[in-house]
């Protein structure tokens, strides 16, 4: 913790970032997590304490930092993590909250689940195997939940002798695979998370390299979006109505800002009615404000009393989204019964649920090549493809590529309610994926 | 009057940044209103201590200013400081609060619970809780946990479904993506909902002091009758301490939570404003739970084990 170094006053005002790590087994993506929480002083001494218990009752002779991470009976007997975990640091500049998403090969969808709500994703591989099939599945999935921001961490630089041309060879490679998914930017960083270089403090063993440590890039990449360019989306999540003897008459839209600005004054629309209000006031949350943006969430009067309920969704009259009753979009099945055309399902998108069909499965796509395999009949867990969806009710649908938040959604079974898979509305990748040779399909290619 | 940002300047780059307590604040709201939106008993859980507090707050904040759409379920073990519940009782009043208590002693004193050989209430506040949330036919049930407070508490979704047993599965929790919370239940099963998932003990601190939220008078130190055991400071009372080999001292202490008498322990602390707790907290080297509480350190999957059990 770093109050006496930042002051009181300034943790107030630090940002916020949220990241997702990825990484196979035996890349020490758990020594990764351990030494940047370790190393940043958050492990607090109780902490360590039981995990120095837990590693001597297991005779182990050196601190096992993965048992800080790894929380679960079933993980710490297995030795290994069969869930994304969430863990949260403070540095003087900024509150980070990481995704610990598990790298063993059953669990794609815990990586899709992790990086949903990251603004970056740190990739990890082993630098003496360089840029493998599961690098390349890791890369493609930042690229397809399209995190903003994707690290390639080169781990153990130490087994390489701390080669600068190991170092160059792998980055190279990654940086090309990456933008051939669209991935616009890559921060490759030579690290050792087993002896500590370039995760919290600079490696004077790797003098060659300039650039920043891991926890340095953290610290410093520019969070959130710029929310100026989007069009404005206010899912109406809840209608407040007093009807008290102080507020006879209000009516207010409480929602959250899914992206854009919203103004007072501002002429919109609702969305899928299409009538159309002025905004007369806007609440943030006990304050009275002139502008809001995305993700607050506040409360809208509007001039006109018009017919608005949960899971309409407000929209600047100038730039509304077409409402459409059948969705082509790339979807990660999440559960262990598989989808097939013609399942009859709940499609959840921002706070409207509505029927919807699966009329088609038309291709399953293999991560590690980027080759669609087409008709393949069903998708079991873990599967990634495209999905065309016909809904009972016209739903106001984003691309995913142009909005997270309202591209977005989930299908439901309506018998059990289990959640069944995720979907992104809209092409798969942003970049020219199709110029990746499709390699044939091979029978394994799905799970991670 | 308007203004146009809410804190100008505060973040730096973009006027549009957020700070991150506004960023937590704006998803705990969001959740609230996930929940009144879809289901139909919600209840908060409220045992006067700062994370049901904070919690009370944000969905005050949420419906305003329409009155709060939910009532607050207290699991009292009967081994509650008194300055908490009178805590309670004035909060109850001042927003006008529907309030249920489930009470742990009245389980034991008809024998439908046992006072365990320890005196420790803390693991049997789940039967009354469970049969509270059956006979109110609650579907929603908030609470105030954090991932931050415990290994197993880090897997916990922030709409966490439960058996009709009130029991967690981890290995059969539902995938959470985006913002999208998935609230269905088949009938008897309710779900448990953490607004404050992803806050840290110092972010509810720090909200606490930027809303001028007001706390019961045991956070701030505060002189008091305590003695030893299991390496924390416990204050005597009618649930069983001191023992006889347990020597009395008066000390300068406070709370860092607040939960059973038998089993929260008090830290050494002079600091007597929140500022002051805010840099406490922020300069410490032991967990809120490591600090204060004898019953995670029962095993390690204390925590876990009692979740499976329908502990929240």
């Amino acid at each position: 913790m770093s109050a006496d170094t930042a002051g009181v006053e300034a943790l107030y005002t630090t940002a916020l970032l949220r990241f997702a790590t990825a990484g196979s087994v035996d890349d020490g993506k758990s020594t990764l997590v351990g030494r940047l929480l370790h190393d940043s002083k958050s492990v607090l001494s109780d902490q360590l304490e039981a995990v120095e218990l837990a590693s001597r009752s297991r005779g182990q002779e050196a601190v096992d930092l993965a048992l800080l991470t790894d929380g679960l009976r079933a993980e710490r007997e297995q030795g290994i993590t069969i869930d994304v975990a969430y863990r949260y640091f403070t540095t003087a500049r900024r509150r980070f909250i990481l995704a610990d998403t598990p790298g063993h090969v059953q669990y794609t969808r815990n990586m899709v689940t992790g990086a949903s709500t990251a603004e970056l994703a740190i990739i990890l591989v082993d630098a003496r195997n360089g840029v493998v099939e599961q690098t390349r599945r890791h890369a493609a999935v930042a690229a397809l939940l399209r995190v903003p921001h994707v690290v390639l961490a080169v781990n153990k630089m130490d087994l390489v002798d701390y080669a600068e041309p190991v170092f160059a060879d792998i980055a190279e490679a990654f940086t090309a695979y990456a933008s051939s998914l669209g991935i616009p930017e890559v921060t490759a960083i030579p690290i050792s998370a087993l002896a500590g270089d370039n995760v919290v403090t600079p490696s004077a063993r790797m003098d060659w390299y300039g650039g920043p440590t891991v926890l340095e890039h953290l610290e410093t990449v520019p969070v959130g979006h710029d929310p100026a360019g989007d069009p404005a989306r206010f899912p109406v999540q809840y209608v407040i109505r007093p009807q008290t003897p102080e507020h006879p008459d209000f009516r207010g839209y409480a929602g959250r800002i899914a992206s854009g600005v919203l103004r007072v004054g501002q002429r919109v629309v609702a969305q899928p009615s299409g009538r159309a209000s002025t905004v007369r006031r806007i609440d943030a949350l006990g304050q009275s404000v002139d502008t809001a943006w995305a993700p607050q969430s506040v409360t809208l009067e509007l001039d006109d009393d018009l017919d608005i309920s949960r899971g309409d969704l407000i929209v600047p009259a100038d730039g509304a989204a077409h409402p459409v009753r059948d969705v082509a979009a790339t979807v990660c099945h999440l559960h262990d019964r598989p989808l097939r055309p013609g399942a009859r399902v709940l499609l959840k998108h921002a706070t409207r649920t509505v029927r919807a069909i699966v009329r088609e499965i038309p291709s399953r796509l293999t991560l590690a090549d980027l080759s669609q395999h087409p008709e393949p009949g069903e998708l079991v867990a873990n599967d990634i493809g495209r999905v065309l969806l016909r809904t009972s009710e016209p739903l106001a649908m984003d691309a995913y590529a142009a909005s997270r938040a309202t591209g977005s959604f989930l299908l439901i079974d309506p018998a059990d309610g289990s959640t069944l898979t995720a979907g992104m509305a809209g092409d798969a990748f942003a970049g020219a994926a199709a110029a990746v040779t499709g390699a044939p399909d091979s029978d394994d290619g799905w799970d991670f | 009057m308007t203004v146009t940002a809410r804190r100008p300047g505060t973040a730096a780059g973009s006027p549009y940044a957020l700070p991150h307590l506004d960023v937590l604040e704006s998803e705990a709201v969001h959740i609230f209103r996930e929940v009144a939106g879809e289901f139909e008993r919600p209840v908060i859980l409220f045992s006067g201590g700062k994370d049901s507090i904070v919690m009370l707050h944000l969905a005050l904040k949420a419906f305003a200013p329409a009155p709060l759409p939910f009532a607050l379920l207290h699991v009292d073990t009967g081994h509650n400081f008194p300055e908490v519940i009178a805590y309670r009782d004035r909060v109850v009043a001042r927003h006008g609060l529907r309030l249920h208590v489930a009470s742990v002693q009245e389980f034991i004193d008809d024998g439908r619970l046992r006072e365990r050989p320890d005196g420790t209430r803390n693991p049997l506040q789940t039967v009354p809780l469970l049969h509270a949330i059956d006979t109110g036919r609650f579907d929603a049930v908030f609470g105030g946990g954090r991932r931050d407070e415990e290994k197993a508490r880090a897997k916990e979704r922030v709409f966490s479904l439960r058996d009709e047993f009130g029991g967690w599965d981890p290995r059969r929790q539902r995938p959470e993506l985006w913002d999208l919370y998935n609230g269905r239940h088949a009938p008897g099963e309710h779900v448990r909902v953490f607004p404050l998932s992803n806050w840290t003990e110092l972010d509810v601190w720090q909200y606490i002091a930027r809303e001028k939220i007001e706390i019961p008078e045991i956070y701030y130190a505060h002189e008091r009758e305590v003695f030893r055991r299991d390496g924390m400071w416990l204050t005597a009372g009618e649930w069983g301490g001191p023992r006889e080999d347990e020597p009395q001292e008066r000390r300068l202490v406070r709370y860092r939570t607040v939960g059973d008498m038998s089993c929260t322990g008090a830290v050494d602390s002079d600091a007597a404003t929140i500022e002051q707790i805010i840099a406490e907290i922020a300069a410490s080297r032991l967990t809120e739970r490591g600090a204060t509480r004898a019953d995670d350190k029962l095993s390690e999957a204390a925590m876990e084990d009692r979740k499976r059990e329908g502990y929240f």
